[in-house]
């Protein structure tokens, strides 16, 4: 539908908020970039996290909440000092609130070359109907 | 009675607000801050004999990422394909980019291009650039 489309950009070194809490890993928290969008049937979800993996991610729904959390790290070869740096290893989180019912036995993620991309699906009541008008 | 060290809120909530107008300009007037940073983002770490090299690629296959090195000059190019999205899709939110993007990192010492390697595993592309032989760094004796 939607035919712009953006340029390439680097991940926001954006920080979460915190809420005032404070964090228990000293790493900071970065939120990924996310594509959102729906059919009749799904909700679809994508998000970038360069250097999580399909091990360190989290994905949770609670009442309607769904929040994806994920751990970024490479593995540099010891040794080796950093000399010139536009990224850091950190942790990813994104809240996001739902507003249709979600099926939840039936959600499901695919991790592939960073991305990750979830699959919602619509609980019946909450898919569009379409109601005929009969002729009079 | 005891007291904890803490950052005052005023100076929290002056960050909060600094990165909030931060964020405001760089999207609504570009031009106002410098260009766009270049991509994909890098980190460049070395030791003695070798240049590594690590940069964030997410959504792009590793057929679809070219590298060149002549010299001490590194080009990463390729192109980051538009998922394929089922038709009557709406969209909510947009925020992940895609197109060609190539970019030359120039590095401190010329390598030996035949024995660059590179993997490429969750978004994250590395590369080791071994230094060339005469570029590497030499220990000199003092003469008493």
């Amino acid at each position: 539908m939607t035919e712009t489309t953006k340029e390439l950009e680097v991940q926001e070194q954006s920080l979460a908020e915190s809420d005032g809490m404070e964090r228990t890993r000293s790493e900071v928290t970065f939120i990924p970039r996310s594509d959102i969008y729906e059919t009749e049937d799904n909700l679809y979800l994508t998000l970038d996290m360069p250097g999580a993996s399909e091990g360190k991610i989290d994905i949770t729904l609670e009442q309607n909440i769904l929040t994806i959390s994920g751990i970024s790290s490479n593995d540099v070869p010891e040794g080796y000092s950093l000399t010139y740096s536009e990224f850091q290893d950190g942790d990813y989180e994104r809240r996001f609130r739902l507003t249709d019912r979600i099926d939840r036995d039936n959600i499901e993620a695919r991790f592939q070359n960073g991305v990750l991309k979830i699959t919602l699906p619509k609980a019946e009541e909450a898919r569009t109907r379409k109601i005929s008008v009969k002729p009079a | 009675m005891y007291r904890t060290i803490q950052t005052p809120t005023i100076w929290r909530e002056m960050d909060r607000l600094q990165r909030d107008m931060n964020r405001l300009i760089t999207r609504y007037y570009p031009s106002r801050t410098q260009t766009a940073p270049d991509y994909p983002a890098i980190n460049i770490w070395a030791n003695r004999e070798t240049h590594f090299v690590s940069a964030e690629i997410p959504g792009v296959r590793a057929e679809d990422i070219d590298l060149n090195v002549e010299g001490n000059t590194l080009t990463i190019s390729g192109e980051r394909y538009k998922d394929e999205i089922p038709e009557n899709a709406n969209f909510h939110r947009q925020e992940r980019g895609f197109g060609k993007f190539s970019r030359s990192i120039t590095l401190p010492s010329a390598v030996e291009a035949d024995k660059v390697e590179a993997t490429f595993k969750n978004g994250l592309l590395n590369i080791t650039l071994p230094k060339l032989e005469a570029e590497k760094p030499k220990k000199i004796e003092i003469r008493s």
